[in-house]
């Protein structure tokens, strides 16, 4: 190196000169050139921060009297440009130099133009108000005759250009992809591409140009269209499923050298190329066994074409390997991946390592025995000197975790997070931990002390919701109530512990925890009394380190002890101090501890043992206040009225506009739950009394131990049972046994080799067999379900709550007393009674249609609710029987199909329940006939389809069945295979279907197939359309509401519409466009409409109309920044169609 | 997509910064330098790999870097990139810009930061790869160049200046001279203006 630094030393002079001869004749020129050499000369110079910030602002004062000064030529602006974007690259504000990039990219000959487009896109951004100014030039110079200048005008588009200009641009782009010159097509193609990412909806009508320029003569044109390709087939892979023929063809065509040398890189050819289709294939192929065999011919050539001669065919092999592993398996090919992946994995050179290990992580779902082909490698890299290496080996263990090795990978995993100072890999390593402890935990002093170490490693970073799940795993406990309380007792003796040991300071997150628990389960002790734990507690509190949340924790658990300890100086000493705290949520606190102190019977009561997981009823309505609103307002008070009645009364008697910003007008105003029957439902959610409210307002201990029983989803134990469904209802025992002899091979295998090797090696092995224990190929490991065979030793029970009222213990059981003090509760509706009575005859079922009908509006509908109620309210025994998440859905009888047929008809003739569309025929022949219709209800997409025999004669085990789809979510409702079909007689069948991903449209495909009574099986394939208005619900705010989320959101989009009426059209518009597009109509005031709605699961959407003449200026805003161009493409649409 | 791209030298002092996304001024600055003190911390010789880290959108972004002498070109990407692509793809532009400046050192980034800039242009477009072949990407930094000296003769002397600089010994990769201390050399080019 430092000769290097001598060759400069003795070469400057020579530049020094050289810039001197050069000068002379236009010195003008060069003292302007070198400005910029100056200036860097003049930084590198300085020492301090300070002193360079002196100089660039000395800098910037002389740039802006440049620029500003009316003699400044464009030349002299072009160095002004290079040098504001140095400034710039530092991190100085430049701004005032903004609009004149602008001119400059205007006015400017070439090389001006170039700089100032240049300074244009490193200084401006999408939103940014002088980006406008810029339209006119780009659109000229697109229309310029120089391929230069309508080459940076598409750069400049493709950087940054506001999204609603693209109307203005965008014929003169489709028209370049026509250009002579494959340049201008390439690049029209990748900004055509950049405004498929900014607003989809503006291209949707050039898709098919999208497909010329994939079958362009020019391979770099095909190449850039491949950009595009691959995120809409990353979006929607089906609808492109007809194009894998093209991509693989052209890999072959590139994997056999068809393609001009100028493609070659490093004699391979086009290999970025290459990587992009491989990518492609492998989104194409993935669950789709007729496309993936498409590609199994060139899939095997690349492989086998790919000599490892550089860098690059690595990059092709992996991209291979991932294809080969995403696409339907077949052996042969992923025997050859499975080699390649051992190429990279005992690779010397890290990179590749790296990548191998990648790979291994992405493939053990689907092999497990690859992970103990190179145990060693694996071992070896979790000591590696590079912490990369080491993250991603501990995310491949973490893969492979079971009950066995949790120990080992845990310990691994703590002593990495123990080097690491990293937040980002504090916070995801730590959560992972907790899940394994939580699933695989060997026995309750490794799951606690881990645990420990899980809350100081992590301190305050962690995610909140691990210190949650532990309370609730604590506090609902397990099968065993024994167990339970051990484990409990453990935390309470370790805490204790902790707390003894002087001059450590534990993060808050975890002082909170041990406070929560020792107030509930310090009971558990016998040596401790409870004043010595409130002494800890104390001595905590007066500690000067611990944040007032902390506190209020603290006293949470003090208060809870004071109740079984039975007089306390402390108690006395710590009401003293904090009823004179200037900490208003301490002082209350203190108060509160103050005034159940003195009534020992109401705290005893109010504080319970252990009951953190009982539910507590909640007068949410307050009807407690009943009398005190009668005496009010037969003592002539006014009625409450609530604030946004308030407002819209005011407005009604103003008759005025309101100028003001929505958000800006109306006062936040409180939850009114009197008023509104949704407040009411919500009780049974926010159980608590009032008593114990001012506990919860700041540390809400209950609430997080309580599970939640409904939620927007509906009832939410359902969602979990179902997903445990699959993994518990394997056959535990038998998988034990096989992994137990897998063992004894493991170690069988092993022992011969020990004797040879090194006391290192034997570490290492023994390692090893530790970690790899359980690891078999018969022994799939689900990677995404984490499915597991091993019988779990903290697994959470399906515990529903158990209200206690009255009528509720007067139920059979358990579930059924919660089912029916749920209702009470919220709709107090006895006649929930009657129908529990009747379900003692009905089989097990799925709840699941209880959650999707029995949503607050459906309630209105009470004949509906009950026939529902009928056939449905049939499912709880189950939890009685062995509190399991296990469902057994093939119990299910006829007679409850034929429930569920009669529901849904029902359904179909009561339109005001949900909204739905008309009936379609999908597919028939002659003997049945199928069709659908959608159902939008409020938490998904409902697909019914009917199936019409038409025969007269009866078809058996009809079937029908929905192909998964990527971007959706379907969930079957168990009668999907009929015994029969009576002749001439129609059944339906019903999906509910969720959005997954958000796309714009997407097909959802099925077959029904059914046998004709000379017992041959027809099938019949069908599909349907899915547009994401499908998954527009209507948002039932005020406009108060509307006000506050408007100024939340960051999303916006606005666009002039002309209307065929006049302003008085307004409201049917608005009513119009409520039908079609079920938004919900917030408030219209005067000119100005305010609509609503969200996009499932809960994505909101503000939509804002003002009329002005004849034109119809619509506003959106929304959280997430693809929606509000959606609907707006779809208003316009609706709009301009009325 | 690729994020963005960062140049910096040893020192960490920024070369090239290109944002593909929008990130306010503080936090480029930031993301700047604590890229600088990601990559400082490793060694030549353990992986060009990194998480992004918090900072630039979690686990879905990865650093990719390679450390040419003086500088350091990272590349910020995310999952839809191929790591071994983008790492080769940082060789092409380097060639490249070793092809456009006669064996490029660190004051030629400083110096024509702009042309850097237009070379990267047509490698990467939006943070999409536009061309990877060398000799294109040239060919088209030359038509572009064939405008400059038709049209301001001088503006190209300074190139022809600094290439003087540079030590004529073409190795496999493009070394760079190391300029850390530029302050004992350059002083007296004010003299000569």
């Amino acid at each position: 190196m430092s000769d290097i630094v001598e060759k400069t030393l003795t070469a400057l002079p020579g530049l020094f000169l050289q810039n001197q001869l050069g000068g002379g004749a236009a010195s003008i020129k060069a003292s302007f050139s070198s400005r910029l050499g100056g200036l860097v000369r003049g930084i590198t110079a300085l020492t301090s921060k300070h002193e360079e910030e002196k100089l660039i602002q000395q800098e910037l004062s002389s740039l802006k009297a440049t620029v500003s000064a009316p003699t400044t030529t464009l030349k002299m602006m072009k160095e002004c440009m290079v040098r504001l974007i140095y400034c710039e690259m530092l991190g100085y504000d430049a701004s005032f130099g903004y609009i004149h990039a602008i001119k400059l990219a205007q006015q400017g000959n070439l090389l001006e133009k170039r700089v100032g487009y240049l300074a244009v896109s490193l200084f401006l951004h999408e939103n940014h108000e002088l980006l406008l100014l810029l339209v006119n030039t780009v659109v000229k110079d697109l229309q310029s005759t120089n391929l230069v200048e309508v080459c940076m005008a598409l750069t400049v588009v493709s950087q940054i250009f506001p999204r609603e200009m693209i109307p203005a641009v965008l014929p003169l782009i489709e028209d370049k992809l026509q250009h002579s010159k494959e340049i201008i097509r390439r690049k029209a193609v990748l900004a055509l591409y950049k405004f498929y990412l900014i607003a989809p909806n503006q291209v949707q009508h050039i898709h098919i140009k999208f497909r010329k320029a994939l079958c362009d003569r020019d391979a770099g044109v095909m190449a850039a269209s491949l950009h595009i390709y691959l995120r809409m087939i990353k979006e929607n892979s089906s609808g492109y499923k007809d194009l894998t023929g093209s991509f693989v063809t052209i890999l072959k065509q590139v994997v056999g050298g068809k393609l001009p040398v100028d493609f070659n890189y490093h004699s391979v050819p086009a290999p970025w190329l290459q990587i992009q289709l491989l990518r492609i294939l492998g989104l194409l192929g993935k669950d789709d066994q007729r496309t993936s065999e498409l590609m199994y011919d060139v899939l095997d050539e690349s492989l086998r074409r790919a000599e490892l001669n550089h860098n690059i065919t690595y990059a092709i092999l992996f991209e291979c390997v991932h294809t080969v592993y995403s696409i339907y398996p077949k052996s042969e090919l992923l025997e050859k991946a499975a080699k390649c992946i051992g190429k990279f994995v005992l690779s010397p050179k890290i990179n590749l390592k790296y990548l191998g290990l990648k790979a291994l992580t992405y493939v053990i779902q689907q092999d497990p025995s690859l992970a103990l082909q190179h145990q060693m490698t694996i071992i070896e890299c979790l000591d590696h000197p590079d912490p990369i290496i080491k993250r991603e080996t501990l995310e491949l263990l973490y893969r492979i975790t079971n009950a066995q090795n949790i120990t080992v990978i845990v310990q691994k995993m703590l002593e990495y997070l123990h080097q690491s100072k990293e937040e980002y890999i504090i916070i995801n390593l730590v959560g992972k931990i907790a899940e394994l402890a939580e699933k695989y935990a060997p026995d309750n002093a490794w799951f606690i002390q881990t645990m420990n170490a899980v809350f100081s490693v992590g301190g305050d970073v962690i995610h909140p919701d691990i210190p949650n799940n532990f309370l609730r795993l604590l506090a609902e406990g397990f099968d065993d109530e024994t167990e339970d309380q051990q484990l409990r007792l453990y935390a309470v003796q370790s805490y204790l512990t902790l707390l003894d040991v002087e001059n450590v300071l534990y993060p808050q997150r975890f002082l909170q925890v041990m406070s929560w628990v020792l107030g509930e389960y310090s009971y558990l002790l016998d040596k401790e009394t409870p004043q010595e734990v409130i002494t800890r507690l104390y001595k905590l509190l007066v500690n000067g380190s611990i944040s007032s949340e902390t506190k209020a924790w603290l006293i949470a658990a003090v208060t809870k002890l004071t109740t079984q300890a039975h007089s306390s100086d402390i108690v006395e000493r710590l009401i003293q101090e904090y009823t004179r705290s200037l900490d208003t949520c301490m002082r209350q606190h203190a108060f509160e501890l103050k005034h159940l102190h003195e009534n020992v019977e109401l705290m005893k009561s109010v504080l319970p043992v252990d009951k953190s997981c009982e539910d507590l009823v909640v007068d949410a309505s307050l009807s407690f206040l009943d009398g005190f609103v009668a005496e009010g307002l037969s003592q002539g008070a006014a009625p409450y009225k609530p604030h946004h009645q308030r407002q819209e009364e005011k407005f009604s008697q103003e008759k005025v506009l309101n100028f003001e910003p929505y958000g800006l007008s109306f006062s936040s105003s409180g939850f009114t739950g009197r008023q509104s029957p949704a407040g009411i439902s919500l009780g049974s959610d926010i159980s608590g009394n009032s008593a114990e409210m001012g506990l919860k307002e700041t540390n809400s201990l209950k609430l997080e131990g309580v599970k939640k029983l409904w939620g927007k989803e509906g009832y939410l134990p359902k969602k979990e049972s179902t997903v445990g469904d699959e993994a518990e209802s394997q056959p535990v025992p038998q998988d034990n046994v096989k992994m137990e002899n897998i063992d004894q091979t493991i170690t069988k295998k092993d022992q011969p080799q020990v004797h040879m090797q090194s006391k290192e090696e034997k570490e290492k092995q023994l390692l090893a067999s530790s970690l790899f224990v359980g690891l078999g190929s018969e022994n799939t490991i689900n990677l995404l379900g984490k499915a597991d065979t091993v019988s779990h030793k903290f697994r959470r029970k399906s515990k529903v709550k158990e209200i206690k009222s009255g009528e509720a213990t007067s139920a059979h059981n358990m579930t059924c007393s919660s089912f029916s003090s749920l209702s009470n509760a919220a709709y107090e509706e006895d006649y929930y009674l009657d129908v529990l009575q009747n379900r003692e005859d009905k089989e097990l079922k799925k709840i699941s249609l209880n959650s999707e009908y029995l949503d607050s509006e459906s309630f209105t509908e009470l004949h509906v609710v009950e026939k529902l109620s009928n056939c449905n309210l049939s499912a709880p025994s189950l939890f009685a029987d062995n509190n399991l998440e296990i469902f057994h859905p093939s119990q299910s009888t006829t007679a409850s199909v034929a429930n569920e047929v009669s529901i849904a008809a029902a359904l179909l003739e009561e339109p005001t329940e949900h909204m739905h569309s008309d009936l379609m025929e999908i597919c028939n022949n002659e003997t049945i006939s199928v069709t659908s219709y959608k159902i939008w209800k409020d938490d998904c997409l409902l697909m019914v389809w009917s199936v019409a025999n038409k025969s007269g004669s009866e078809l058996k085990s009809a079937n029908l069945e929905i192909a998964p789809a990527e971007n959706f979510k379907i969930t079957e409702q168990p009668e999907c295979c009929l015994p029969m079909i009576e002749a001439e007689s129609t059944k339906n069948f019903q999906h509910s279907v969720q959005m997954e991903k958000s796309f714009t449209e997407g097909t959802l495909s099925g077959f029904i197939n059914y046998q004709m009574m000379d017992s041959h099986s027809v099938q019949l394939e069908f599909s349907v359309t899915l547009s994401l208005l499908d998954f527009i619900r209507p948002l039932k705010i005020s406009t108060e509401d509307f006000g506050k989320l408007w100024l939340s959101f960051a999303n916006d989009v606005k666009q002039n519409v002309k209307m065929s009426g006049s302003q008085a059209a307004l409201p049917s518009t608005l009513k119009t466009l409520q039908k079609k597009l079920r938004l919900h109509i917030v408030d219209i005031i005067g000119n100005e409409g305010l609509l609503a709605c969200q996009l499932l699961p809960s994505t909101p959407c503000l939509l804002h109309f003002r009329v002005h003449a004849d034109v119809l200026a619509l506003w959106f805003r929304s959280s997430c920044s693809t929606l509000p161009d959606y609907l707006l493409y779809q208003c316009q649409k609706v709009v301009e169609g009325s | 997509m690729i994020q963005a791209i960062l140049v910096f030298n040893n020192h960490g002092k920024p070369r090239l910064v290109r944002f593909y996304q929008r990130f306010s001024e503080e936090i480029q600055q930031q993301i700047v330098r604590e890229t600088f003190h990601l990559v400082l911390k490793r060694d030549d010789n353990i992986c060009n790999f990194l998480e992004g880290g918090s900072l630039i959108g979690g686990s879905d972004y990865k650093l990719i870097y390679r450390h040419y002498a003086t500088l350091y070109f990272v590349f910020c990407v995310d999952s839809s990139e191929s790591e071994l692509g983008i790492l080769d793809l940082i060789q092409v532009f380097v060639e490249t810009l070793d092809k456009c400046f006669e064996n490029v050192c660190e004051l030629d980034l400083i110096f024509h930061m702009d042309k850097v800039h237009y070379i990267l242009q047509e490698v990467v477009m939006g943070g999409m790869v536009l061309e990877t072949n060398m000799n294109e990407i040239v060919a088209q930094i030359e038509a572009q160049n064939k405008l400059e000296k038709s049209e301001g003769g001088l503006s190209a002397a300074p190139a022809r200046a600094v290439s003087a600089v540079k030590n004529l010994n073409l190795p496999e990769i493009p070394r760079n001279i190391n300029i850390g201390d530029l302050n004992i050399k350059v002083p007296n080019l004010s003299q000569f203006v």
